[in-house]
């Protein structure tokens, strides 16, 4: 329970003045099945409201967040978690119900910043502090600032659309920090960057944290919400299904994912015929589990499994990706049966463990796996993504760090 | 931290067209235009020359077709810097109007993430074609003087109409921006609208040699009577005035309904949708 120990060392949390108080909030879209984009269609057929599928977005939500609360929403794709950070961020109305809000209001970020891309940084920059409420003047004096936190002073000059991905959130994060609001909505930013972007942003988290500032975070990351929010709130299907500590909404989201992974019936879910992929595990060297590690350090890892029929020569054969998809390296091993033989009885679990050295550089890393027939060469079960882990340390350029001993010297008489 | 110096609680209700306090609206119409201005006139090697180069260059053309080849022109006085005048006014028409067509469009990025009063966009494509139209306005004033027309005390009159003409043309750009979002076919049919206009206005003709049943029926398009009451005020007291191509102030209503009911549906459509552009990007 290490979420509780960060509620009772804030204590300005629970009694503190309520921020943000949502009631009953209703958004519907109307998505026109057959999309009538064109005059001539409308005039075709002017009233074909026949087409209109609506979807409920959000139906009938309501919480409050309190100032100095650091607040996680998670939700699958298309959960109406976004659409619920556009209403706070009144880039959407709401159909009906009531937001209010106390304090001034950060811009809203995330993946593909609202910039203009045709403008120099310095230009959004100013551009997006006045659409915050500042004065042009109070905006050209933050400048500096910003860019300096985002480590691009020297590309200001630069229009944006010759900006890199990375440089784009960091300039995005960067006004952001320096807008000096009370109340900041961020969507899913922590996913990207380097590592050393994400250590950045980790730090300011903490500080804002520090300075009792309200920050309402979206993402399907479950360690970061684990890591930073006093409470998280489980969206599915536009309604909360649960508000409370971080750690149990984690446990529900990563179930919720799995029941409807296997009802979806798409891709490969967690279970076949023959096995049934039950968890897999990035852990420390005492067996706790963990989100990541440091460079230098061991990596270990758990994937368990539980045979739905008797099965013979049943082996595990992982791959590790980086964050590209670029496979790194695999490593297998075969399963022995309790009595020693190559046997695994019908209901009987198995996990197969691996310990390396972490040579590799910062960065996330996922691992795929599968169960094979190692004699016949047939797959049993393949789980995707069955688990991921962030290395952090120095940052460097490749995948891997390998051990290495090198010098330098001048060779040979002048 | 106490409880008193807390920020009371206020009801967030979206966005919308204007809204978030008078002074952020100026500060962000101004910012954007200026930025835009910039944007398009220190971008290019010849800058702003740019911008005069091509409403020149259309009356040369003009000029020399109406005067070497129809003849039009040789028997209206100033001809040439009625010509001159009548482009440059039509070309901030064109330009802001086609412009601001696609704005919302174009800004989508910024729409769909940051929460600003939606009808910055339109108005700062207006004011950016603005500042061009001001110095423009200057460099046929040079061409006035130099041409040897006389000063004279009506030219005060002169901001009158062209406001007329500023107000008109934020309407049907405010108008047509929001109109884009639902329609894509907007761009093309105004492009053609546009054309038609540039002919069914006196820009390259004077109005007294329309014949008098067809004048009637352009009185309706409010730019004739602003077009022709520019050319009397500023070139021409001896052109009939609007009043006398109307037939009297009675003929005048036609186009002053359709100046006003182009400004109300264009207030109406845009408050209508400015709480759904992000959506229905």
């Amino acid at each position: 329970m290490e979420a509780s120990t960060i509620v009772a060392a804030d204590p300005a949390t629970g009694t503190a003045p309520v921020a943000i108080e949502v009631r009953d909030v209703r958004k519907s879209f109307r998505i026109p099945t057959h999309r009538v984009d064109s005059l001539k269609e409308r005039v075709v057929r002017p009233f074909s409201a026949g087409d209109v599928r609506i979807l409920r977005a959000l139906d009938g939500v309501s919480f409050d967040v309190h100032r100095g609360e650091f607040f996680g929403i998670v939700g699958r794709n298309g959960s109406g978690k976004s659409t619920l950070l556009k209403l706070l961020a009144s880039i959407y109305r709401a159909d009906g119900g009531t937001i209010r809000m106390a304090g001034r209001l950060a811009p809203f970020i995330e993946l593909g910043v609202g910039f203009n891309p045709e403008l120099t940084a310095r230009e959004n920059v100013v551009l997006n502090g006045v659409m915050m409420g500042l004065t042009p003047r109070e905006t050209k004096r933050r400048i500096g600032a910003v860019l300096e936190f985002a480590e691009l002073e020297q590309f200001a000059d630069l229009k944006l659309k010759n900006y890199s991905s990375g440089m784009l959130v960091r300039l995005a994060f960067s006004v952001m920090l320096q807008s000096d609001a009370d109340i900041l909505l961020i969507d899913e930013v922590l996913a990207v960057g380097d590592a050393s972007f994400q250590q950045k942003c980790a730090d300011a988290f903490r500080r804002m944290k520090g300075e009792g500032k309200t920050i309402v975070l979206v993402t399907h990351d479950m360690g970061t919400v684990e890591e930073y929010c006093h409470r998280a709130m489980l969206i599915d299907g536009g309604r909360i299904r649960l508000l409370g500590d971080p750690a149990e909404v984690g446990r529900r989201y990563t179930r919720l994912n799995f029941e409807r992974e296997a009802a979806d019936g798409e891709g490969p879910p967690g279970e076949s015929k023959q096995v049934r992929f039950l968890d897999a595990a990035a852990l420390d060297a005492s067996g706790e589990r963990v989100d990541g590690y440091d460079t230098g350090g061991d990596v270990r890892l758990r994937f368990s499994f539980q045979a739905l029929a008797d099965l013979e020569n049943v082996g595990v054969a992982c791959m590790l990706a980086d964050a590209n998809g670029v496979p790194v390296f695999e490593f297998g091993s075969k399963v022995r049966g309790r009595d020693g033989s190559p046997r695994v009885r019908a209901g009987e679990r198995f996990a197969v463990r691996v310990r390396f050295d972490n040579r590799l550089t910062p960065g996330r890393y996922f691992v795929h796996c599968g169960v094979t027939r190692t004699d016949l060469g047939t797959v049993l079960l393949h789980v995707h993504n069955a688990v991921d882990f962030v290395v952090s340390g120095r940052r460097a350029n490749g995948i891997v760090r390998l051990d290495h001993e090198v010098s330098g010297e001048v060779e040979g008489a002048a | 931290m106490s409880a008193s110096t807390a920020p009371q609680l206020r009801e967030v209700t979206g966005p919308s067209a204007l809204g978030g306090g008078r002074r952020r609206f100026f500060d962000l119409l101004w910012l954007m235009s200026v930025t835009e201005f910039r944007r398009i006139y220190f971008g290019t090697v010849l800058g702003y020359l740019w911008s005069l180069v091509r409403p020149l260059l259309l009356f040369t053309v003009l000029l020399f077709v109406f005067t070497k080849v129809v003849r039009l022109g040789s028997d209206v006085p100033n001809y040439p810097v009625l010509l001159l005048l009548n482009i440059v006014l039509f070309t901030f028409f064109s330009e802001a109007t086609q412009n601001a067509v696609g704005s919302v469009v174009t800004q989508e990025g910024v729409v769909r993430k940051t929460q600003f009063p939606r009808l910055v966009i339109p108005l700062a494509v207006v004011l950016t074609t603005l500042f061009n139209l001001g110095l423009n306005l200057l460099v046929v004033l040079a061409f006035l003087l130099a041409w040897g027309v006389d000063p004279s005390w009506t030219w005060l009159l002169v901001p009158l109409p062209i406001l007329a003409l500023i107000v008109i043309t934020t309407a049907v750009s405010t108008a047509l921006s929001v109109l884009y979002v639902r329609f894509r076919d907007t761009m093309i049919i105004w492009a053609v609208l546009s054309q038609v206009l540039f002919y069914g206005t006196p820009v390259i003709y004077p109005i007294e040699i329309v014949p008098e049943q067809y004048a009637d029926i352009m009185m309706i398009n409010p730019l004739v009577p602003i077009f022709d009451q520019i050319r009397v005020w500023a070139l021409d007291p001896s052109a009939p005035s609007a009043v006398d191509v109307a037939g009297g102030v009675v003929g005048l209503i036609p186009a002053a309904v359709v100046f006003i009911g182009v400004c109300a549906f264009s207030v109406w459509i845009f408050r209508r949708d400015a709480p759904r552009i992000a959506e229905l990007l």
